[in-house]
């Protein structure tokens, strides 16, 4: 009776019942063959990688940690977990160059914004294009994502000032996605947070959250990454007292989840000041403490997709909710299904076919709605479906800031 | 976040109560900890197939009587199990599922091994029998996919046998699945449906089916067809032109994972709120004593508000219940609980046996109300294999509990 009580493993290991509802769930396993699927390639491996290593199975990379056979285990059994750790514990050591320029958004933003209309430029060429696939092994039929040519956190140098005039703050996590190639959606969090009375200040020289960095098994540096970011949350969260708030899922979850389960970063004392933006404001909404005034004459006929990791976050009800209250917006929210990029694993040439054939069954059911526009929580879902569908894709923030009356929501905040 | 009614668990009971109060106007949330049992379907639901001393039952209604005062369906009383018996068929059908029964008769199924088990309500991809010794046919070919390992045609030949019918076995091999045969692990019947459903592949299997057809007046196929939509199975019958006996494979069933997403898309259709992969770790109370929220890992300190709280959390499998090496608990709310006195009557050594700890549950009153430390909760509801007081495995009454007690839960808020 001991024995059953002190036989508790990492991530739930033990908890698994063979019962095979995973494997019901992986959006890769119809797809692609070579991957053995959660149940094999998790902890049913697992009870084999534990006796030895080298039963470790070099397909488990076919895994997109998306983590719906998480979301589906009537057990509580951490199978994405599982997988991922393994990959890191068993896996063979030094990634290609394809993969450390894939991961390490952080480097080729800053390198590309500095020269963002010739790289942009040069990364829509055909014989880049062809170089890229050929060499480089990254997928020519894949658009490229457009590097911006003023970062992020230098357009808010600009306005820095101007948060400290608020009488309530919170800090921004912006991600790599924000700062390099899409500052619009920085400044929409800045302009609906503005709109409820808080001011938004950066966290202290942030890093990127490194979920790219673990799927491509860089952890020594996702580790230093994941150390330098909570340490900028304390200081957010336990010095300045102001809560932190992000528009990315993925960045999100990584910070919050993987952080503690895959690479040993201890966050307990900041993981509950940590949320997306929409959670916040839902919050502050049911507590009596902000009030959103809309246009009116503002119409959409929108689609929610809900990213992996929102379904395993469980937090698109707050996205959704939010957009329902806009007056003049129906909302369908789309069957959640994997949109097959899972973040760089849809760039990799040998992948490409696999992620498209994941992602179509969304990408059907967005043609039959034809929505205006989708909105979704993550930035590389976006890529996906503007690629595949040519549907606009944008942020539920995005949407707040161009549904609301922006004088009115702040006068009645004031 | 305020609800009218949050129900705790997204299997077959939470989603009927969920679907019956939604449709009725009530704002309601299903909390569900990953995927339910609906996924080990075996394609029927049953009633009542045996008394707790062993006697086999043809007439379930008739039976309650026999049965002692603290079985859920006693305890709602045999008047109001036949009343809604009689209307699960509607309610199904009302949610595109296609089941027949007969509360009155109950039917036999064949399981996934050959043995027979009654039954009561059949989901039309399967063929009921009408006794426990009824022959399918008199012969019978039975026909696989070749690489496909959750279906036992040794097994089933060997039953079909001792009926007197005499059977043949074949497999057919479709190129369309041979991508799917490099992966042995992952040829499941849900993969395997997905690759059917297609367009051209089932036409192409119905033909391959009837290639192999000697004369034989009953064909036997896996329900591996149809995993989104049963109108696949229907257009294979036809295609085939032989009377088509579908048999349950081993897990994932196929039939079982379409109506249980069939009954959460009817549930978030009529407006419900389904929060998938989320886990219920706490409650708190009004001063009267009824519950006013729950909390939940995902939603943190945002806190779930209702009028009315369901707990269709299922037994041990879900977690509904909580085994120790001590004591059995319900880890929510602290339920009181029916348990078997003393630890040696929890189990019999003998797997074979019947099991007690099965039968452990929420002891409920009339309304299926819950009951903390001995004092009733006027808002608090167990429905499913959570109740407590019969032996779901032992007398298969699994699927018919989770049914009525799912209506009558609903109808006693609806009504209050």
């Amino acid at each position: 009776m001991n024995m059953q009580e002190k036989n508790i493993s990492e991530n739930n290991f033990e908890q698994c019942i063979k019962c095979t509802v995973c494997t019901v769930y992986c959006p890769v396993v119809p797809v692609n063959p070579l991957y053995p699927g959660p149940k094999q390639a998790g902890p049913d491996g697992e009870r084999l990688r534990l006796k030895k290593g080298l039963f470790f199975d070099d397909t488990l990379k076919y895994c997109l940690n998306c983590k719906r056979c998480e979301v589906a285990c009537p057990s509580g059994v951490r199978i994405g977990d599982i997988i991922q750790a393994a990959r890191i514990k068993y896996g063979s050591g030094s990634p290609k160059l394809r993969d450390m320029i894939l991961a390490n958004t952080d480097f080729m933003g800053s390198v590309a914004t500095v020269a963002a209309p010739v790289v942009n430029a040069t990364l829509g060429l055909k014989p880049v294009k062809a170089v890229m696939d050929g060499v480089l092994k990254v997928d020519k039929r894949r658009t490229f994502p457009k590097y911006t040519s003023k970062k992020f956190e230098s357009w808010y140098k600009g306005i820095a000032s101007s948060q400290d005039s608020f009488g309530k703050h919170v800090s921004y996590f912006h991600g790599c996605y924000v700062n390099y190639n899409y500052p619009q959606l920085g400044k929409d969090v800045i302009t609906v947070m503005n709109a409820l009375g808080y001011g938004v200040h950066l966290l202290e020289n942030e890093k990127c959250c490194g979920t790219a960095l673990i799927s491509n098994g860089m952890i020594d540096q996702a580790k230093r990454n994941a150390e330098h970011n909570i340490g900028s949350l304390r200081k957010s969260v336990q010095e300045k007292k102001m809560p932190v708030i992000g528009a990315s899922s993925s960045c999100m979850f990584t910070i919050r989840d993987e952080y503690p389960h895959l690479l040993g970063v201890d966050n307990k004392d900041v993981r509950d000041s940590f949320e997306l933006a929409t959670r916040f404001i839902y919050r502050l909404i049911e507590d009596g403490k902000a009030k959103l005034v809309f246009k009116k004459d503002y119409k959409a006929n929108v689609a929610y997709h809900t990213p992996c990791h929102m379904e395993r976050l469980g937090w698109s009800i707050f996205s959704t909710e939010l957009i329902r209250i806009i007056p003049g917006v129906t909302l369908t929210v789309l069957d959640s299904n994997c949109c097959g990029i899972a973040g760089t694993y849809g760039f990799k040439k040998e992948n490409y076919e696999v992620s498209q054939a994941i992602g179509k069954p969304l990408f059907d059911q967005i043609g039959r709605i034809a929505p205006d526009y989708v909105a979704c929580d993550c930035e590389t879902c976006k890529w996906q479906i503007e690629m595949s569908t040519g549907v606009t894709v944008k942020n539920p923030i995005s949407i707040l800031a161009e549904a609301l009356d922006l004088e009115a929501t702040a006068a009645a905040n004031r | 976040m305020k609800f009218d009614t949050i129900i705790i668990g997204g299997g077959l009971s939470g989603l009927v109560c969920g679907i019956r109060l939604q449709k009725a106007g009530r704002k309601c949330a299903i909390v569900s900890a990953g995927q339910s049992a609906m996924h080990f379907s075996s394609g029927t639901f049953d009633l009542l197939g045996r008394l707790p001393d062993g006697t086999p039952v043809d007439d379930p209604i008739e039976a309650i009587s026999k049965l002692d005062g603290g079985h859920p369906y006693s305890i709602l009383g045999a008047d109001s199990v036949e009343k809604y018996a009689a209307e699960a068929e509607d309610f199904f059908a009302g949610c595109g599922i296609k089941v027949s029964g007969n509360a009155h008769k109950n039917t036999w199924r064949v399981t996934p091994t050959g043995e027979r088990k009654p039954s009561w309500l059949t989901i039309s991809d399967f063929t009921p029998l009408e006794a426990k010794d009824s022959a399918i046919g008199s012969k019978a070919l039975i026909v696989n996919i070749l690489g496909y390992l959750d279906f036992n045609t040794r097994f089933l030949a060997d039953s079909f046998e001792r009926q007197g019918t005499s059977c043949r076995i074949e497999s057919i091999k479709l190129d369309e699945m041979e991508r799917l045969r490099k992966n042995p692990s992952e040829m499941r019947a849900t993969n395997i449906a997905r690759v059917m459903d297609r367009d051209g592949v089932w036409e192409k299997a119905a033909a391959k089916v009837k290639e192999k057809l000697q004369g034989e007046d009953v064909l036997v196929l896996p329900a591996v067809f149809g995993l989104k939509d049963a109108s696949v199975v229907e257009k294979m019958r036809e295609a085939i032109g032989v009377r088509t006996m579908f048999i349950a494979t081993m897990p994932p069933s196929v039939p079982g994972i379409r109506s249980q997403l069939t009954l959460r898309a009817e549930f978030e259709k009529a407006g419900g709120r389904f929060f998938l992969g989320d886990t219920v770790v706490d409650a708190d109370y009004n001063e009267d004593g009824t519950v006013k929220s729950i909390g939940t890992v995902n939603f943190g300190d945002i806190r779930l508000y209702a009028d009315d709280f369901v707990l269709a959390s299922g037994s041990f499998f879900s977690k509904g219940l909580i085994a120790t090496p001590e004591k059995v608990c319900e880890p929510v709310f602290g339920a009181d609980l029916t348990i078997a006195e003393g630890r040696d009557n929890w189990f019999d050594r003998n797997f074979w046996k019947r099991q007690n700890y099965i039968s452990f549950g929420a002891t409920v009153s009339s309304s299926l109300n819950v009951s903390v430390e001995g004092r009733e909760i006027a808002n608090l509801y167990a429905i499913g294999s959570l109740v407590g007081g019969c032996n779901a495995l032992y007398e298969g009454c699994g699927g018919g509990v989770a049914i009525i007690t799912a209506m009558k839960a609903a109808d006693v808020i609806l009504e209050k």
